[in-house]
């Protein structure tokens, strides 16, 4: 197995998927129903192509593994080069098995234009599990950017009435913090001559370049995470999208934004990433503080989970830029678990949208009494993402805070802050829409899950508990990584104190 | 006096080819009345692929002929193959048009074939008297087939003012090359660089203001800021298919002519003249993302879209650069498949017979025309530059010559211009796959116009596995003309 080009198969099988189903001819439900099959067994396979990934992954060793490389652009020498690290690994079947539930979730509520719905979202598949195995700067920007054209349609063709707006400015929000990062990405290879991620992780770029090329970094990934105050478009092109689409959005585009400051800020501009942290910080707390009160007051579920990701990823940006091992090991599980968690919010949301066509908490309550397993499982999932001991939301922000408290007390104040506040809005939310007394008519006859919603609920629940549960089957592959980053960001702190 | 021997010619030999099959088809056309144009139009489009395959074939080695204004060497033979392919190519789609309109006449196809001529000699041209005869004979062919609609008013109107402002940029240039001449004694690109290689002080007065005046003509060529007025109303103005002959191989031509003028003779000014081509491009771009914003003829969007485009390229000009020349010649290269591939689809918009242009006639093209939706689609994200399409390696490489000669901020500025370029790329892909169906589009597609916009869309895709022989040859054609 180990000769196979494993994490190529894994990248591009979904993107033959979306060929195969453009060349299905024939007339609509025979189309439909292949297209969907289709899309079921590529991303099915993709999956579990993906854990021999994880199988097959040493987790004792700190460098990159199942290295692939070939030629691309020589004249440039800029290469295909694949691998994965303890740090990107747990993202590619996370990316895997939502595509996958993507598509059992929708096997019915998606009506119209099923073809293309399958061909966007497993070349959103193709495209995710590539950036998080690109080793080539160029290269993680071509998958970087590419994944804005799919989102962009998703939003655009299956989302909610405001969908024109929302898909634009995704997309150009995104573009213009991406194309900072761009020019980033050229500096960076003018002055050291390699685009190769493995060998820039140890780079040495002038204190001087360090500053700027930090923030055309951070014009990306802050806008990506979504970190306050760049964080305007998430709400709409959640509210917009369909539910498949806020779920990738949720679960594993974010986390591009963590992933790029724990790939490039951090290893490959130490001082800068050192230098800016208490603004990290600031920008961190005052999300987790005040995105959790903006979430208070939303009257649209899915707004409301929209603020939230913003609260809890700004744990992440906390955790990214915490210069010790339980800081950024809670940030990776901060974004594993949100991804989870994240994803089944927008699910359980998407759940209920599909039977009643709204939104708006006000026209729910009293669920409980209709849809019982419906009940358990936002129950379950609320509890995850305030962060309730025994699910995966508890180990993420306990890392974290721990981790930020031995370098900054208030931080940490504000981050708990924003826990506290978690558990106000969800419950909140929970009892607005599940209990009180049904008295809309609709919602006397509502039915609980379907058989393809349980499917798709359930390796999530189980994810999220396996994470709260046993954390140490997640951590121990990246911890390797992990010591290897912070050796290298503290090699530089002692070498610049010996230089003062 | 001994006649030259034949074999001095051989550089030319691709010209002469076209000078030959342009006569010749003169000829038949004629004698055939009436359905010539059906002969001469894929004749011509075949002599020059064939040129064009004559000079992949041949040695690139630099050879000078007609005693040394004529120039051949890596850096024509890569433009000119382009060139001649893109003729090719805007003859192909323009032949169902011309007949639909009831305007098809010979003399269209061979215009286009003796434009092609002239801008084989442009990228070819080694002094300032080829330069200015090359390009007017690219240019007065351009003049016709821009009012050669000749009936309507909007076409009459383009030509004129295309004519109009064209002799002013061509007096322009001119008086520019009068004035270097009568600085340095001598019209030879060579004499002249090595003449200010020497630095000679009291030279460069004159010469430099002659420079301006050149630059500005060839500006005026390429549609840039401020010299960009004529382009939407020509691109409107003319029939569609000579829209897609002006947007594409000319503005390589006129884009040779000048990397050739800048780099060649006034390499040593590069200080100089630098500045103006910072300035002309940071307007261009500009101008070509904000004004197109407020654009509903398909046409005329494309008109601002290309001084955009066009100002992109010369961001890899300014930084004066090999990588800048190469990055410039690569971009020019995917500009052209972009154009041509786009105006394709503009061809491809007829309803009930007639041709429409406004975009907001493409509402709901994917659910009707999938295929045709998908090509558009892959056209403007390429147009838009966004990776993994061909586009974001043109810009690519353009920004990073920029950044490697210190013009970081004008990469900013390039970049986050084309952010703003993107909106309306994006509406175009907005109204072909999130609005509702309009009435469907005449069908079957046009095999030729089907398969020029087939052909760019995927020659875009899969530019991001084989992009490198393009690089490749790009730098070579880059490195003949710094000395």
């Amino acid at each position: 197995m180990s000769d196979w080009p494993l994490l190529s198969l894994v990248t591009f099988l979904p993107l033959l998927g979306a060929a195969i189903i453009l060349v299905i001819r024939g007339d609509g439900e025979v189309v439909i129903r292949n297209a969907r099959s289709v899309a079921l067994w590529t991303s099915g396979v993709t999956f579990l192509l993906s854990l021999f990934l994880v199988a097959g992954f040493d987790p004792t060793q700190p460098g990159f593994q199942f290295v692939e490389r070939a030629q691309w652009l020589p004249g440039l020498g800029i290469e295909y080069h694949m691998g994965i690290d303890g740090i990107s690994l747990w993202f590619i079947p996370l990316s895997a098995l939502l595509t996958v539930l993507v598509v059992v979730g929708s096997w019915y509520s998606v009506e119209h234009r099923v073809k293309e719905y399958m061909v966007a979202f497993l070349v959103m598949d193709s495209l995710m599990i590539g950036v998080f195995c690109a080793l080539d700067m160029v290269l993680f920007y071509v998958f970087f950017e590419a994944i804005l054209i799919p989102m962009y349609l998703i939003i655009g063709i299956w989302g909610g009435p405001r969908r024109i707006y929302a898909s634009f400015k995704f997309f150009l929000y995104t573009l213009a913090g991406s194309v900072l990062f761009l020019i980033a990405v050229l500096a960076i290879y003018l002055e050291t001559g390699t685009t190769d991620l493995a060998v820039l992780q140890s780079a040495e770029i002038p204190l001087s370049m360090q500053y700027w090329l930090w923030i055309a970094m951070f014009a990306a990934f802050a806008v990506k995470v979504p970190m306050w105050p760049f964080h305007t478009w998430l709400p709409d092109a959640h509210v917009e999208a369909p539910t498949g689409g806020s779920v990738l959005l949720a679960g594993v585009l974010l986390k591009l934004g963590g992933y790029g400051f724990l790939r490039f800020s951090v290893p490959m501009l130490p001082e800068a990433s050192a230098y800016f942290a208490p603004f990290v910080f600031a920008l961190s707390a005052i999300a987790v503080v005040y995105t959790s009160l903006v979430a208070l007051v939303q009257q649209d579920m899915k707004k409301l989970i929209a603020y939230s990701s913003v609260a809890h990823m700004g744990l992440v940006t906390i955790g990214c830029f915490t210069p010790n091992a339980l800081g950024i090991q809670g940030s990776v599980v901060q974004m594993l678990s949100h991804g989870v968690v994240s994803a089944a919010l927008f699910m359980v949301v998407g759940v209920v949208y599909d039977r009643i066509h709204s939104r708006e908490i006000a026209r729910y309550g009293g669920l409980a009494d209709r849809m019982p397993i419906y009940a358990v499982i936002f129950l379950f999932f609320s509890m995850a993402s305030v962060g309730l001991p025994g699910t995966s939301g508890f180990v993420g922000e306990v890392m974290v805070i721990v981790g930020v408290f031995q370098v900054n007390s208030w931080v940490a104040a504000f981050a708990a802050t924003g826990m506290i506040l978690g558990a106000a809005y969800m419950l909140w939310l929970y009892r607005r829409v599940i209990f009180g007394t049904i008295t809309r008519d609709d919602l006397k006859s509502i039915k609980d899950l379907r058989w393809n919603e349980m499917v798709a609920f359930a390796p999530l629940v189980f994810l999220t508990l396996w994470l709260g549960i046993y954390p140490v089957f997640f951590t121990r592959p990246m911890e390797p990584a992990v010591a290897h980053l912070i050796q290298q960001t503290q090699t530089v702190d002692t070498a610049a104190v010996a230089d003062e | 006096m001994t006649p030259a021997p034949l074999l001095d010619l051989m550089p030319a030999l691709p010209e002469f080819l076209l000078l030959l099959a342009g006569l010749i088809f003169l000829v038949v056309g004629v004698l055939r009345e009436g359905d010539g144009v059906r002969l001469i139009g894929p004749l011509s489009a075949m002599s020059l692929l064939i040129a064009a395959a004559i000079i992949l074939a041949s040695d690139k080695t630099a050879a000078d002929t007609f005693g040394g204004h004529f120039r051949m060497d890596a850096f024509a033979a890569f433009l000119k193959v382009l060139i001649f392919v893109g003729v090719a190519g805007a003859i192909l789609v323009s032949q169902n048009f011309l007949e639909d309109e009831r305007i098809a006449r010979f003399e269209f196809p061979l215009l286009a074939l003796f434009g092609a001529l002239g801008m084989g000699m442009m990228v070819s041209a080694n002094s300032f008297l080829a330069l200015y005869m090359s390009l007017e004979l690219q240019s007065l062919s351009v003049y016709v087939l821009a009012a050669g609609h000749r009936d309507t008013l909007r076409s009459t109107e383009a030509g004129l003012k295309y004519f109009i402002l064209g002799s002013l940029a061509s007096g322009l240039l001119l008086y520019g090359i009068s004035l270097v001449y009568g600085f340095t004694g001598t019209v030879m690109f060579d004499q002249i660089g090595s003449l200010l290689r020497d630095e000679n002080a009291s030279l460069s007065a004159g010469a430099l203001v002659g420079l301006v005046f050149i630059a500005a003509g060839i500006c005026f060529k390429l549609g840039v800021v401020p010299f960009h007025m004529w382009t939407p109303d020509v691109y409107e103005g003319a029939p569609t298919p000579i829209g897609a002959y002006i947007a594409s191989a000319p503005k390589l031509a006129a884009m040779g002519l000048l990397l050739r003028v800048l780099i060649d003779p006034f390499g040593a000014w590069v200080d100089q003249w630098q500045q103006i081509i910072v300035f002309v491009a940071i307007a261009s771009m500009l101008l070509g993302a904000f004004a197109a914003i407020m654009q509903s003829n398909f046409k005329r969007l494309m008109a601002y879209s290309g001084i955009a485009n066009i100002g992109y390229a010369l961001v890899g000009l300014a930084a004066g650069t090999r990588d800048g020349v190469d990055g410039v010649l690569v971009f020019m290269a995917i500009y052209m498949v972009m154009t041509l591939g786009t105006f394709a689809c503009i061809l491809a918009m007829r309803r009930q017979g007639s041709y429409v242009e406004d975009i907001n006639e493409l509402a709901g093209l994917s659910r009707r025309q999938p295929v045709l939706a998908m090509i558009l689609t892959v056209l403007m994200f390429s147009l838009a530059g966004i990776p993994p399409t061909a586009g974001f390696f043109g810009k690519f490489y353009v920004f990073k010559a920029a950044i490697d000669a210190d013009l970081t901020w004008l990469a900013v500025i390039g970049l986050l211009s084309s952010v703003v370029a993107c909106y309306y790329y994006l509406r175009i892909v907005k109204l072909v796959w999130f609005d509702q169906a309009a009435e469907p589009f005449d069908l079957p597609l046009r095999p030729a116009i089907g398969a020029v916009a087939g052909i760019s869309a995927i020659l875009l895709i899969v530019a991001v596995l084989a992009i490198n022989p393009l690089f490749a040859s790009a730098g070579i054609a880059a490195s003949a003309i710094f000395h």
